[in-house]
């Protein structure tokens, strides 16, 4: 079965078009990470430090009735968070507020005494841990993404690792610009999505990249934008496969993983869509504007 | 390219069943008697998250070791001097650092300073100043011997904490070190983690102080105290209502037997009452100590503090000379019997705070198994399904390489003793997805090969050669992040980079030696005019 046999689209020309749209993306994901950097984004308890805990009651139980309960026992900022499957409550307190785990829980015992809860998981994090969590992340980003420009300017070009590492960088802008507009958690699990991803998206961009360089060398005459169009058109049946099989797998664990990993497997499941738009409108357009002058690159 | 399969299938052999020989201690609950010593007996490990129980990161609080090792040396030169007849007026601890003597006139500060020189050689001495009347010595711990005090103090909490730990019971804790202050316990499957935790948190600093009678402890205040007595108070539980009382009670500063003149601690029933005590026995010097101190002061009251909390403060009826003594107090019988512990495993050197304490419930670690699991499963069989539909007889080859590729994986992490997490089985589905690339890009090159109009046999051989640098390039990439987070990612993250890591070096096995061999094999054997692909 084939999909797509020969196809002849012009990527490098609707360049325009996917430079606006990858710019509005990455323009969110910046705020979103100043937003971050600023603790002003829905953080997790990992990096702001804090407590957070996860029960399981053995009636249905509403967020307004959880938050009385905790506001007469003199907790008042908490965020609350109902679970649909089996009557379980989020419970999270940033650290400038936060209770020990033990205290709300007995607060709730009292506060709630016809309906029983068994603690599913607790966390609590002091402020230095989550400090040193967030300096440990933003040196192990800075050391993938400088592994990788020094690999593919190995492998290649500078013009390419540079070009590889902005596509990467604009995937990694998309997921964070997506959970920032639907103010998802930013935690640890997300950092880790985020890096898979980073993997991933320069896993297509070097195949679309391998193609270039060897056409370049094949066809010396043509001009750049053509080989670059060709090289696309040929590798865009793997790039596609390969996204359907990679994403049949991340959406298996978005809807069967469980709660645990439901923002993870959503942050994959964004990454892999993301990635492979960005080997083929991002990474390869920008090599191209790069090699020649626009005009030229628009005569295709 | 027709030629040495044999080595290859025989590779291929080899893997298969040694991932099959490391996966049996991880997939049968108990082994066969004949599966002896050679074999291995490693198995993947669940982390806390899939199977519940508790990971605590504590600081040790280094600073209050230093301090307590400057009230030991200031306890000591008390004795020193007085052995001497060198009259002083004050010896304490001064800020974080020093310890200052306070003396009648120059000459017996000059005297102690020849004394303490020769007594503690790596203490600095500062110049010697008058005030108000008095001669002030001062000796300050230097930067380097403080570190090499605190160094000691992490080294000795951890040490405590391993045996706490050990006695209380908990199958296959983790405990170290990490970093300069900080240690990582883990305990999994742990039942009741308040209480682990208060064990091993608790300092247990056990001192015996006497009463001081000549103050009226229930209108003292903490500043109109005389200078060598400390306000404390004794804590007591109402087993009926669960109320808490507080007595105050004026002790003198300086202990006069610790907890490390210790040599047993066990809980005991009093038979009477039916109230559980701790029973402890004293080593020589204590007996010795204990001995002398009851005989001195007959009908006084003699406190048995703990952590600065006082459990009983009795009345010495009379002179205790056997070495043993008993902590009564309103405790109960699980209260008493990690009393025990504590005090048996000795105290910690300085005080420990909680940095970060999760606790995952068993009920969840097993639905996240499951889901995990499930989800796995599913996301395999929707590859395999679109696999075999779009490749066809290739499909599932490529299909065949993605299971040996999981097999192999696993194999590999019995095989490491390594641990599995939710985002490790997270990996291995999102493994799944990239085992079968490898495959797509060969089998995408073969298709255009087969364009040009060559024979299947070629077509397979230049689809191979000519994505081989692909997917080394897209492999190794991959590889460095997988790396990166390997080496800073912690618990679960580390779980999933080591699933990553392992599962990409494996995949490059698999889809370039392991399909390659498939496809020979039946090319040489089988004449095809047309290749299903």
């Amino acid at each position: 079965m084939e999909l797509l046999r020969k196809t002849n689209i012009d990527f490098i020309g609707m360049r325009k078009i996917s430079f606006v749209i990858s710019g509005i993306v990455a323009l969110i994901g910046i705020i979103g990470i100043i937003q971050i950097g600023r603790g002003a984004a829905n953080m997790g308890i990992d990096f702001s430090g804090g407590t957070s805990m996860q029960l399981k009651f053995a009636q249905p139980v509403t967020t307004e009735a959880a938050r009385n309960a905790l506001s007469k026992g003199g907790v008042k900022e908490v965020e609350l968070q109902e679970i649909t499957d089996g009557n379980q409550l989020l419970v999270k307190m940033q650290k400038s507020t936060a209770q020990s785990a033990d205290n709300v829980q007995a607060i709730l015992k009292q506060g709630l005494p016809a309906n029983p809860f068994t603690v599913e998981s607790s966390t609590e994090i002091g402020p230095s841990i989550g400090e040193k969590l967030k300096q440990d992340t933003l040196v192990a980003v800075a050391l993938s993404m400088l592994g990788i420009i020094l690999y593919i300017a190995w492998r290649f070009d500078f013009k390419f690792g540079v070009a590889a590492v902005v596509a990467t960088m604009h995937d990694v802008l998309a997921i964070i610009a997506v959970f920032y507009v639907m103010d998802k958690e930013v935690n640890i699990l997300l950092i880790t999505a985020v890096l898979t991803i980073a993997g991933y998206s320069l896993t297509d961009t070097v195949v679309v990249f391998d193609r270039i360089r060897e056409n370049m060398h094949k066809s010396l005459k043509d001009p750049l934008s053509v080989v670059f169009n060709r090289s696309i058109n040929e590798v865009l049946s793997r790039t596609i496969i390969t996204s359907v099989t990679t994403f049949m797998a991340a959406i298996s664990l978005f809807l069967f993983g469980g709660e645990v990993i439901h923002d993870f497997a959503f942050a994959l499941v964004v990454g892999v869509l993301v990635a492979t738009y960005s080997s083929v409108f991002v990474a390869s357009p920008i090599v191209a504007l790069w090699e020649k002058s626009p005009v030229e690159t628009k005569a295709a | 390219m027709t030629k040495g399969y044999t080595w290859r299938i025989s590779l291929i052999v080899i893997f298969i069943i040694a991932s099959f020989v490391y996966l049996t201690p991880t997939l049968m609950t108990t082994l066969p008697s004949w599966w002896s010593g050679v074999l291995p007996k490693d198995k993947i490990h669940l982390g806390l998250d899939l199977q519940g129980g508790t990971h605590l990161v504590m600081e040790v609080e280094t600073q209050k070791a230093v301090e307590g090792s400057l009230d030991l040396i200031a306890t000591d030169l008390e004795d020193v001097l007085t052995e001497q007849t060198l009259r002083f007026k004050r010896i304490g601890r001064l800020g974080g650092d020093k310890v200052q003597v306070t003396m009648y006139d120059r000459g017996s500060a000059d005297a102690a300073q020849a004394l303490i020189k020769k007594k503690y050689p790596d203490l600095e001495f500062l110049p010697i100043f008058d005030e108000g009347g008095f001669v002030n010595l001062q000796l300050r711990i230097n930067e380097k011997e403080a570190q090499v005090r605190k160094d000691r103090a992490v080294a000795q909490a951890l040490e405590t904490i391993r045996n706490r730990i050990d006695q209380f019971g908990v199958s296959e804790p983790i405990i170290q070190r990490e970093g300069i202050n900080n240690i990582v316990v883990q305990l999994p499957g742990i039942k009741d983690p308040k209480r682990a935790i208060e064990l091993i948190g608790k300092t247990a600093r056990l001192e015996f102080k006497l009463v001081d009678e000549s103050v009226n402890a229930a209108t003292a205040s903490t500043t109109g105290l005389p200078e060598d007595d400390e306000l404390l108070f004794e804590k007591r539980t109402d087993p009926a209502t669960g109320a808490v009382s507080e007595t105050p009670i004026v002790v003198k500063k300086k202990a006069i037997i610790t907890g490390d003149l210790l040599t047993d601690a066990q809980i005991r029933i009093d038979s009477q009452y039916n109230q559980p005590y701790v029973a402890i026995d004293f080593n020589s010097t204590g007996a010795r100590l204990f001995d002398q101190v009851t005989a001195a002061n007959v009908g006084k009251r003699f406190a048995i503090v703990l952590d600065n909390n006082v459990y009983s403060a009795p009345v010495i009826r009379e002179r205790i000379s056997g070495g043993s003594a008993q902590i009564s107090g309103s405790f109960t019988e699980k209260e008493a019997a990690d009393l025990a512990i504590v005090l048996r495993a000795g105290s910690l050197p300085a005080p420990v705070k909680i940095l970060q304490n999760v606790t995952v419930g068993p009920s969840l670690g097993k639905e996240s198994i499951q889901k995990g699991l499930m989800a796995g499963l599913i996301g395999v069989a929707l590859v395999i399904i679109f696999m075999g539909i779009y490749y066809k007889l290739s499909g599932m080859v490529a299909n065949l390489g993605m299971v040996l590729n999981i097999l192999f994986l696993m194999g590999a992490l019995a095989a490491l003793g390594a641990t599995l997490t939710l985002p490790g089985i997270a990996a291995i589905v999102l493994l799944v997805g990239i085992s079968v690339d490898a495959n797509v890009l060969i089998f995408e090159r073969i298709r255009e090969e087969l364009r040009l109009g060559k024979t299947p046999h070629a077509a397979l051989d230049a689809g191979y050669d000519k994505a081989f640098l692909t997917i080394m390039d897209s492999h190794v990439t991959a590889l460095i992040t997988a790396a990166v987070l390997f080496q800073f990612g912690t618990g679960p993250v580390k779980g999933f980079a080591v699933s990553l890591s392992l599962g990409i070096i494996i995949n490059l096995f698999t889809s370039l030696v392991a399909t390659k061999v498939l496809f020979d094999a039946f090319l040489d054997r089988v004449h095809v005019k047309r290749l299903s692909i």
